[in-house]
């Protein structure tokens, strides 16, 4: 039961990385791969608040989310300026030097070694230390989360995003200033994502930089991607279909001795054959 | 005697190492309904590329009520021109009445977005019949009416329309130019048309330029270049 536990929190944790980064690539059409920067700068902002001051995590999230917004709000400014593949290239580009950063200021972020000894979030004297506690929190938050997004791309901003992702010169044309609107977007992506990040550094009790790489962005885009782009539904689809499946497959039967190949085989199979057979994903709108 | 809205003064465009105008003179006056008329690659979109701002002016001025301006789109829209580029780009995942909504970004009270709407909606009945459904699902023709529309939406003094033909069927094609003459001459509107069609669009408008290798080579009223051998000489070089 532990162990179907830990997979739903994982699954709550990437589901809000995937609503929030849908918010970008689903419902702007900007191809953006620097998303595991901003879940680890939410990551060490709330692991350093709560390790270094000891304050409330909610509190401690709040503020990730917030410096993650400022950051992003700087970053999103040069990336603005671009579109199509150079967007994705630059925003590659962020992401290697975030986690450049992560990696070397070893004076606020231990480097490689890590933080570790984060602690569980607690409110009004409750603690979540128990995984059921903890999944119900990443659950609430998950829901905030998917309810944000909603009010987003269901208001008169929201429509503007999609007429950017569908042709950004025709709506200049009626004098929008679509710089504006990516800017935006891109900075709320980024503080809903640091909401995944403290989550997750709460609930493993420690990061390092390794869980912030590129290839981690990549994963998070095969999960809007696969579940299927502009859908909520898609985003926690493809969040538990790819977490869920390299799991399911411990249990094919594979021979012990290439057991763990034959799993990294298999699931880039069945990968591939979604993308052949489904392009738009699980339950998405439309395709890149 | 109607006022001068805008003015093209020795205006030239050029794309890297491409003149694609040079010297061009044109004038709208407020209500006026004008052609800017030429063989392929004559220069006639770049015409209205300019006057919104999205071309690279090389030469010459814009005049805004004979006062000189630098073109940018966000203005260009304020001031009250607007722009309905070729290729009939509706927003398709958008519906019919969220891609008017769009179109009313320019006004100064966002308060009389929805009385615009409906205004615009009486020139086009067939689009209220389908507001709430998504502009990818409705017809060539349907999709010009709207992209025509939106752009009204803004309550323009000027509305530049980049070859609203292109693509559709005969039928649609006079039912496009019958809308754009009635908005024309029931909301006094100036109207600057870039067509291929050129029988369709001399019998609607009052004077029509013709370009030919970027430099405007022939401005007459419509009536007295039907009939004429002009058109064919300009656009047969012969």
């Amino acid at each position: 039961m532990e162990y179907l536990i830990h997979i739903a929190i994982l699954v709550s944790i990437y589901s809000i990385l995937g609503l929030s980064l849908n918010l970008v690539v689903g419902e702007a059409g900007l191809l953006s791969v620097t998303h595991a920067a901003f879940y680890g700068i939410g990551a060490y902002a709330t692991a350093l608040l709560l390790t270094e001051s000891g304050m409330n995590f909610f509190l401690a999230m709040l503020i990730g989310m917030v410096i993650t917004g400022a950051i992003a709000l700087l970053i999103g400014a040069v990336l603005s300026r671009f579109d199509g593949d150079f967007y994705a290239l630059g925003s590659l580009g962020f992401n290697v030097i975030v986690f450049s950063i992560l990696l070397n200021w070893q004076s606020l972020t231990n480097g490689p070694l890590g933080i570790p000894g984060i602690a569980r979030p607690s409110l009004f004297g409750f603690s979540f230390e128990s995984n059921t506690s903890f999944l119900t929190l990443s659950l609430v938050l998950l829901a905030l989360v998917w309810g944000i997004c909603t009010l987003i791309t269901r208001s008169s901003f929201g429509r503007v995003l999609h007429a950017i992702r569908e042709d950004e010169q025709a709506i200049q044309v009626f004098g929008y200033t679509t710089t504006y609107y990516k800017l935006v977007i891109f900075v709320l992506s980024a503080m809903l994502a640091a909401v995944a990040g403290a989550l997750f550094a709460s609930y493993i009790t420690f990061i390092d930089p390794s869980s912030f790489t590129v290839n981690e962005s990549i994963f998070m885009l095969s999960i809007i991607i696969l579940g299927g782009l502009a859908s909520h539904r898609g985003a926690v689809l493809g969040a538990a279909f790819l977490i869920i499946l390299p799991e399911a497959l411990r249990f094919a039967g594979f021979p012990t001795d290439v057991a763990a190949q034959m799993r990294q085989v298999t699931y880039g199979a069945i990968l591939i054959l979604l993308m052949l057979y489904r392009p738009q994903g699980l339950l998405g709108e439309y395709r890149l | 005697m109607k006022e001068t809205l805008l003015k093209l003064k020795n205006v030239s465009v050029r794309y890297g190492g491409v003149q694609a105008l040079e010297d061009v003179d044109i004038s709208i006056d407020e209500g006026e309904f004008v052609a800017l008329m030429g063989p392929n690659g004559a220069g006639k979109s770049t015409v209205l590329k300019a006057i919104f701002g999205i071309a690279p002016l090389a030469g010459g001025d814009v005049l805004w009520h004979e006062g000189k301006i630098t073109p940018k789109a966000h203005e260009m829209v304020r001031r009250g021109v607007t722009f309905v580029p070729q290729g009939r780009q509706v927003f398709k995942s958008l519906t019919v009445y969220e891609n008017l909504e769009l179109g009313g970004y320019a006004l100064p009270n966002k308060s009389d977005l929805g009385k615009n709407i409906q205004e615009v909606l009486r020139f086009f009945p067939a689009l209220r019949e389908k507001l709430h459904t998504k502009a990818g699902h409705l017809s060539g023709g349907q999709q010009q009416m709207l992209t025509i529309a939106r752009g009204l939406v803004s309550d323009p003094k000027v509305l530049l329309l980049d070859e609203p033909s292109l693509g559709l069927s005969p039928k649609y094609v006079t039912e496009v130019f019958e809308k754009i003459k009635e908005i024309n001459e029931a909301r006094k509107i100036a109207v600057v048309v870039v067509e291929h069609s050129v029988k369709s669009v001399l019998e609607i408008v009052q004077r029509a330029y013709i370009l030919a290798h970027g430099r405007v080579v022939l401005e007459k009223p419509a009536k007295d270049l039907m009939g004429t051998d002009d058109l064919e000489r300009i656009f047969l070089a012969k």
